[in-house]
């Protein structure tokens, strides 16, 4: 019994003016011709080009993306291992230290898994650059994709793979064969996680970079602790178009999915 | 069975060198002393002068950096006023959440798909960027106070950004989708017979939605609060863009602690002590959770 009150439309209307006013107010004044970012001066793209000519940014911009995608592929070839191991592994000695290991990095404040990675690379004398900052994510990211990997593994019909062994699969080809085409959804967007977060990430960046290798976030957070920026509007329109896009993407993508899975199904029925 | 010990092994190694090792060295350190040294702290622990290395490393380790803590004013006023901080702003984010989630299990069934996607798709925009996006309208000129005196409503701006309030705004903003997303999964389950059955015996609209819809939604109001109150508390990003100095937060006196002050020990004392804070609300998170799943069978 459900019945769409006026109460329901405001809180929802006032809810998502909450959630997207400040986005979109923040995109309207990228295209502003003032430097004072609260002041309208006309509509100009100027604050585009400016950041297409400012190269520090780049630079981050190309480190980040590394980082992210170095990071998030790794993170998810351990993760999927790990969420192997919590689901089907059984009991082994130190089972219950590796899960802790695998959920505490999930709770962990960024400033102390930062602080404390910070403090074994220099302990080991490991140069911080580019290296740390992509070991760092992926450790903790490699927590998120298991936790995402383990929950489809959980729901996973086992008798698939046990066929497979059966019709004479190696234990590997009937990984690669049965379960990871049926666990896939769930590996690619734990991949996606990984990547957001570790494009996302300040703190733990800030704490493993050294001064060979900034990242964007790392830029960013320097240039707006002075005040509001007309670049940083730019560039932060550029983000949020490149997340709008590509999350409407996968949504229609997985919706399209859906319709043609369903699809199939009847027509293996009139079949 | 070779092979299932190597598919634990890489993972175990992994997270052991790079999770639990780090964290043993912030214990060890934050029981050394700073010292003028590189890195700056003694004793190391130097296992080239065999037994007596190891006698001299334990023998240098004490709890003075945690002793110190307690004498400074700072610490223990940071650390009361970031639980203050998170407990309030988990409160407030309930206060916002709670209504939309509804709102979101009551609208017909055609819409939900684009409103769970309206709700997730700022998780995965730039945390930094949200936060930031509220510079520009807390500012003391800035876009809130410009239509509040155009509109006549104040004849002098109000100061919110450097305040504890823009702080508050800000948690609320960037944690609202983890308290929607658990709330409105509790809602949706909820099975409508149960309404209508208050309803037939008696019950107002108003007070079946106190009666059944409130105390159903218990375990995800229980599971959005922890998702927004672990993360608050040690929140380093919304402070250090919003608040103003008078800000206590931990996450910022741990980060000040050691780029500022260069002080490594005290530094991760301060990171001892929020980790054992944070193991109470971590713990009775686990047990709620695990309390769902048996409800659930």
């Amino acid at each position: 019994m459900r019945r769409f009150s006026w109460f329901n439309a405001t809180s929802l209307t006032f809810g998502f003016a909450f959630l997207y006013l400040p986005m979109i107010i923040l995109v309207f004044y990228s295209f502003n011709e003032s430097k004072l970012v609260t002041v309208w001066a006309g509509f100009s793209t100027k604050w585009y080009g400016e950041l297409l000519r400012n190269d520090a940014f780049l630079d981050a911009a190309m480190v980040t993306l590394k980082v992210a995608v170095a990071s998030s592929t790794i993170a998810t070839v351990l993760g999927t291992m790990a969420a192997y191991v919590l689901v089907r592994a059984g009991r082994f000695t130190g089972r219950t230290v590796f899960s802790g290991m695998i959920y505490a990095p999930l709770v962990m404040p960024d400033v102390i898994t930062g602080l404390s990675l910070l403090l074994l690379f220099i302990g080991v004398g490991l140069d911080r650059g580019i290296t740390t900052i992509i070991l760092a994510h992926t450790t903790f990211a490699m927590c998120y994709v298991s936790v995402v990997v383990s929950s489809r593994l959980v729901t996973f019909d086992r008798s698939l793979e046990e066929a497979a062994l059966d019709l004479g699969c190696t234990p590997f080809e009937s990984f690669r064969l049965v379960t990871l085409p049926i666990i896939a959804p769930a590996v690619i967007s734990g991949w996606l996680l990984a990547f957001t977060l570790s494009l996302d990430d300040l703190v733990i960046a800030s704490f493993t970079a050294g001064p060979s290798a900034t990242t964007l976030p790392i830029k960013i957070f320097s240039a707006v602790r002075l005040g509001v920026s007309p670049e940083i509007n730019a560039l932060s329109t550029i983000m949020i178009a490149i997340v709008t896009v590509g999350v409407i993407t996968a949504s229609l993508m997985s919706k399209r999915a859906a319709v043609k899975r369903a699809e199939d199904e009847r027509a293996a029925v009139r079949a | 069975m070779m092979r299932r010990f190597v598919l634990i092994l890489i993972p175990y190694l992994w997270l052991f060198a790079l999770f639990l090792v780090p964290f043993l060295i912030v214990v060890k350190i934050s029981l050394s002393d700073v010292a003028l040294s590189i890195p700056p702290y003694t004793p190391q622990l130097d296992l080239a002068a065999g037994w007596q290395g190891v006698k001299d490393f334990f023998s240098g380790l004490d709890f003075e950096n945690f002793t110190f803590l307690t004498t400074d004013d700072l610490y223990w006023k940071a650390y009361l006023s970031s639980v203050k901080i998170a407990l309030f702003s988990t409160l407030f984010t309930l206060m916002v959440g709670f209504p939309i989630a509804y709102g979101m299990a009551q609208a017909p069934d055609q819409w939900r798909p684009t409103l769970m996607m309206l709700v997730i798709l700022p998780f995965w925009t730039s945390f930094l960027i949200r936060v930031y996006s509220w510079m520009g309208i807390l500012a003391n000129e800035g876009l809130l106070n410009q239509v509040l005196l155009w509109s006549g409503i104040i004849d002098t701006p109000l100061k919110i950004i450097n305040t504890n309030t823009a702080v508050y705004i800000g948690i609320v903003y960037t944690y609202l989708p983890f308290m929607i997303l658990p709330i409105y999964a509790a809602l949706e389950r909820l099975d409508g017979s149960l309404l209508e059955a208050a309803e037939d015996l008696g019950c107002s609209r108003s007070s079946a939605f106190w009666l059944v819809t409130v105390p159903l939604s218990r375990n995800g109001v229980i599971a959005g609060c922890f998702l927004v109150f672990i993360p608050a508390l040690g929140e380093f990003v919304i402070p250090s863009l919003l608040g103003g100095s008078g800000t206590l937060m931990i996450g910022k006196v741990l980060w000040e602690e050691f780029f500022n002050n260069r002080d490594w020990p005290v530094a991760s004392a301060v990171a001892v002590i929020l980790l054992l804070i944070l193991i109470i609300p971590i713990v009775l998170f686990q047990r709620n959770e695990q309390k769902q799943r048996e409800a659930e069978g």
